[in-house]
């Protein structure tokens, strides 16, 4: 069986995607696709990781993002040795681009935390073929939001005030403030998300540590591996661990976004004071997250031959989690405008009303169209499959978020109590640098980790095909079948859903490979 | 490691001391099933020191290996309450107090009286708690459940068998360990070749 060829999309001729998004009542639908050995799976996703050279369009995105890097160093740089005053801020708009993408950045790192924590709770095991690039994206991103506040303090130097350290002045932080409470639970979240994503990735290192062929990776993949050798008495404590750390996840990333938006919920800035902050922001937050997937799993399959196993299934899924959580996010939005009129407070109403047809008229109405007008495709099966779709629906979901959140900062701080301190934010090329730059990082990091670390899950996505079950009844029933790398193409017709098949897998008319 | 097979090698031959130190006898399955029907059986003959390794979790196997829960559930909750706890007297003692304490250097507390909030206001101390708790109990469940496997630990007779290396990949493997007072190599090595192994090895230590 190991002498079966990977099967890799571009190696068969005249090979169409298959199709496993169909819904077939007492089936249920494979996550792996054209294979059904355990070794054609540790092979498709370490040989990303073991080719000798990366496809070209990864020389060409990298360069471009590490050269956005240097933006970023530049900017940043610029930044520190000049004063803030090289962003476009004002007396009454002292946050803009800065917070704006913070909340941006932790938006998008809610999806990996909510795939990885939230979908193993519920026992989805879909989210096995998605999640370890969605942590990694997830530690990506809130390495991004941590570098705005950093910043933005003025006095870098002076950062490290933000952490209860002894110091000889007796000088604390004030627990009291939401911004403190923020520095907790943001670093929390990087540390737990991390510990989570290492924890996951620990028996697909030693996978990639057995496989290893040259020192250097023998030596690399075996640290971290960490001398895991598959023991059922491990995996006994690891599976426990994992499970604890998914419950503690879970909550911990409610709670990160909820305290991203205390940040303005607990001010009195008109437009900032709403008790639907947190619940929204959440919801925001996987909306923006899951959009960030989509945007880079559909690239990501594409490029390194992982659509076996990222399938048309995994994304049609987190496409329906868009159009909910959009749906959600919409409800905020007239939600906020019905209290600001409801409550009767002369302020909150002018926020809003301003916000939709004041100085900033457009970036409201952006944000309307791209996060809850477009979504609404999604209800529709086509578009929830359609490769390039999708991929342009979520760029539009991913700029109408940062819409969002700039709306929301900008909008309430340029026209708040006393109209003679209004004022007008426009970004100067600072500003607009260390925006492109951050991505630059995030693209850095993401297509490292993408060229040297298993980005699926192995293990798991092993453990959620049919064999992996004891009760399975084994491949000498199938080889005379002669359906090897077929588990795809019988399971939505209707004589496999036969009460035949359904009973004893593997004696039904098309042998039940797929059967689960 | 060399291989040793098992009918030529001078090793199991009336259980001799083996010239270099046996650390156990590896079965290897091809698949998840027969793994189990022999874990079971290695149960039931009375093995003590002996495991299953698999390239991901067999749902099942923790029942037919006998193992018990694992306590790490309860030790990572004292650390919840630990944090949370921690979180209460940072917060109280930095925003409310006005005496010192030593930690590694002497510290004051600073009645901040901010907002008319009173000095212990709990609402307000519940974010960093609640985080807090979070950080020790994630943080303690990887630990203490590395700790309690016994790793990191980056040599063992396994990692150094050819064979062994597929554990990662698509093999199952049954090892009894030299250790095990039940353990007699011969016997051993045809008590496991019985249950279905596909191949039976015996490993250096």
């Amino acid at each position: 069986m190991s002498s079966l060829p990977v099967n890799r999309q571009t190696a068969l001729p005249g090979f169409q995607e298959s199709d496993n998004t169909a819904e077939n009542p007492g089936v249920r639908a494979p996550l792996v696709l054209n294979m059904n050995r355990f070794g054609q799976v540790t092979r498709q996703v370490c040989q990303v990781a073991e080719s000798k050279k990366p496809p070209f369009a990864w020389y060409a995105a990298f360069t471009i993002s590490l050269s956005l890097v240097g933006l970023l160093g530049f900017c940043v740089n610029y930044l520190i040795f000049t004063g803030v005053g090289v962003w476009g801020l004002n007396n009454p708009v002292m946050w803009a681009f800065d917070i704006t993408n913070f909340v941006f950045w932790v938006g998008i790192g809610h999806a990996g935390t909510l795939i990885s924590a939230i979908l193993f709770l519920f026992r989805q095991k879909w989210r096995t073929g998605i999640n370890r690039f969605a942590e990694a994206m997830t530690i990506f991103a809130v390495i991004c939001a941590g570098l705005f506040p950093g910043i933005h303090v003025g006095r870098v130097w002076l950062a490290y005030w933000l952490f209860p350290i002894p110091n000889q002045m007796d000088m604390w932080p004030q627990f009291r403030s939401p911004l403190l409470w923020d520095v907790f639970a943001v670093g929390t979240y990087f540390t737990v998300s991390f510990v989570f994503w290492f924890v996951g990735m620990v028996p697909d290192l030693a996978t990639l540590r057995d496989r290893a062929t040259g020192r250097i990776q023998q030596f690399a993949y075996g640290l971290f591996a960490l001398g895991w050798r598959g023991s059922n008495r491990h995996w006994h404590r690891y599976e426990r661990a994992y499970l604890l750390l998914a419950a503690l996840s879970t909550p911990l990333v409610l709670s990160v976004h909820s305290v991203v938006s205390f940040d303005f919920a607990v001010s009195q800035v008109p437009g900032w004071h709403t008790t639907i902050f947190p619940p929204y922001f959440v919801a925001g937050a996987i909306f923006s997250g899951f959009a960030m997937v989509v945007t880079l799993a559909v690239p990501a399959r594409q490029l390194f031959g992982l659509k076996d196993l990222i399938t048309l299934r995994h994304l049609d899924n987190m496409n329906k989690i868009i159009l909910v959580t959009g749906c959600m996010v919409g409800y905020a939005y007239s939600m906020e405008f019905f209290i600001a009129w409801y409550s009767g407070a002369m302020y909150e109403g002018f926020a809003f009303i301003n916000r939709a047809f004041g100085q900033y008229w457009w970036a409201y109405w952006i944000m309307v169209s791209c996060n809850v007008i477009t979504p609404q495709l999604f209800w529709f099966k086509r578009i929830r499959t359609s490769i390039p779709i999708m991929f342009a629906l979520c760029l539009v979901v991913n700029i109408g978020m940062w819409f969002e959140r700039f709306v929301i900062i900008v909008t309430s701080l340029a026209n708040d109590f006393l109209p003679t301190s209004w004022d007008f934010f426009t970004p100067t090329w600072v500003d607009m640098g260390t925006m492109l730059g951050a991505f630059g990082l995030f693209g850095t990091l993401f297509l490292l980790f993408c060229r040297y670390l298993p980005m699926i899950a192995i293990a798991e996505v092993k453990a959620t095909m049919p064999q992996a079950n004891p009760h399975w009844s084994g491949y000498a029933a199938h080889d005379g079948h002669g359906h090897a790398g077929d588990n795809s193409g019988g399971w939505a017709k209707p004589s496999f859903a036969s009460p035949d098949a359904l009973r004893s897998p593997g004696s039904g008319p098309d042998g039940g490979p797929s059967a689960p | 490691m060399t291989t040793l097979s098992p009918t030529t090698s001078p090793l199991i031959q009336g259980n001799q001391i083996p010239r270099k130190r046996l650390y156990g006898i590896m079965a290897e399955f091809h698949d998840p099933a027969a793994l189990m029907a022999a874990a079971d059986k290695v149960r039931l003959a009375g093995f003590r020191w002996w495991d299953c390794h698999t390239p991901f979790p067999v749902h099942g196997l923790d029942q037919a290996m006998g193992i018990k829960r694992t306590i790490l559930p309860v030790l990572v909750f004292g650390a919840g309450l630990t944090g949370t706890t921690i979180g209460f007297c940072l917060q109280a003692f930095t925003n409310a107090a006005s005496f010192s304490i030593w930690a590694l250097v002497w510290v004051t507390g600073y009645p901040f009286l901010i907002s008319g909030k009173p000095l212990i206001s709990l609402p307000a101390f519940i974010p960093v708690m609640f985080e807090l708790a979070i950080l020790l109990s994630a943080l303690s469940a990887v630990g203490i459940m590395f700790l309690f496997n016994g790793l990191p630990r980056w040599n063992h007779p396994l990692l150094s068998n050819k064979r062994f290396l597929r554990v990662t990949d698509d093999r199952f493997f049954i090892v009894i360990e030299s250790r095990d007072p039940r353990f007699f190599a011969s016997r051993t090595e045809q008590f496991l070749k019985d249950l279905g192994a596909k191949t039976v090895e015996m490993v250096e230590a």
